[in-house]
């Protein structure tokens, strides 16, 4: 950018038609710096995908270890809660994916819009998540020494008594996978209020708007997390 | 002035798929209260996987994308997340001795 005529002295020969100064010097052409961030953020989802995966891991081989005590801890899960979460981060998908439709188009009030609903709908999320937990709290579902679990796994009508042991580990593995789920989005609240205020500013013009695709990268890797923690932690054993 | 590339959907194109999601959404709750037997994990999970896909495909545009190793990177998270399961599951499955 601004360094590289300082230190080259070439100022003279840059094509002042075709200077774009968010260009960075090293970068032959606009779209391959664009693809170069595009792949950085990828490379990074992907290590989020093994992070979740470890979890998703550890989930797989407990449930199928304690089956009944998984079902027993799902059906005591808040089914619309949940499903109203999946909702809410769909949409919230949709307008991040507008934003980035509206910065391409150079369209500054239609982005800071749109990164202004995303931060409402992940905030409700949030907000969500909240009273489910604050619910988990009341019927001393939180694994320590307060939890206590005496609902049986009611499978079709036959109520199977469960270990309190096996439920808990359930909890555990709902409040590990749910609770660093719930930090991905107070982190992307954070970049996209942090990404609203810049765009408002002017920050990102139809030349320059990787942040909000990148952001926009990360936002939808926390979704699809959410899309897969939704069956398997609050849909086991519904049909009884 | 600077040539750049336009993803290739419109806005209500976005939309569309985003109520595909939610329509998803309410089919795999609806249908976790029928029973299907071992089957129902099963759809829930083959539900999940299409409602990821359409994210990865066209929210996060990896269809059309002008980055081909984009795809190549997408591809081996997946195929290391699967081994990590597969993998995994080959063992603790198998232990009948238990």
């Amino acid at each position: 950018m601004q360094d590289s005529q300082a230190n080259t002295g070439s100022v003279a020969t840059i094509d002042h038609e075709s200077y774009n100064p968010a260009l960075r010097h090293h970068f032959a052409d606009p779209q391959q710096q664009k693809n170069a961030a595009s792949l950085g953020m990828w490379l990074f989802i992907v290590t989020e995908i093994m992070f979740f995966g470890g979890m998703f891991c550890a989930y797989l081989i407990y449930r199928l270890a304690h089956f009944n005590a998984f079902a027993a801890g799902s059906q005591q899960l808040n089914i619309w809660m949940g499903a109203i979460n999946t909702a809410v981060l769909i949409v919230s998908s949709v307008t991040v994916v507008l934003a980035v439709k509206a910065a391409e188009m150079g369209k500054r009030k239609a982005l800071t819009g749109y990164l202004v609903v995303t931060v409402l709908l992940g905030a409700t999320f949030l907000v969500v998540k909240g009273f489910e937990y604050a619910e988990k709290f009341e019927k001393h579902h939180v694994p320590g020494p307060t939890f206590n679990f005496t609902d049986k796994f009611d499978d079709n009508g036959k109520q199977i008594p469960v270990n309190p042991k096996e439920a808990e580990l359930f909890f555990s593995l709902y409040f590990a996978m749910t609770g660093m789920h719930a930090l991905h989005m107070i982190i992307g609240c954070g970049l996209f209020s942090t990404l609203a205020v810049l765009a408002w500013k002017g920050h990102y013009t139809t030349n320059y708007f990787t942040p909000i695709e990148n952001a926009g990268l990360y936002w939808h890797l926390v979704d699809i997390i959410w899309i897969y923690l939704f069956p398997l932690l609050y849909l086991i054993s519904r049909h009884s | 002035m600077v040539e750049h590339e336009h993803t290739a959907h419109s806005q209500v194109f976005y939309i569309g798929i985003g109520v595909v999601l939610l329509i998803l959404t309410v089919t795999t709750a609806a249908v976790a209260f029928v029973n299907l037997g071992p089957f129902n994990p099963v759809v829930a999970l083959l539900i999940a996987t299409i409602k990821a896909t359409l994210v990865v495909l066209f929210f996060m545009h990896v269809k059309g994308a002008s980055e081909k190793l984009t795809g190549v990177v997408v591809f081996s998270g997946f195929f290391f997340l699967a081994i990590l399961l597969s993998l995994s599951l080959a063992d603790y499955m198998t232990r009948s001795w238990r």
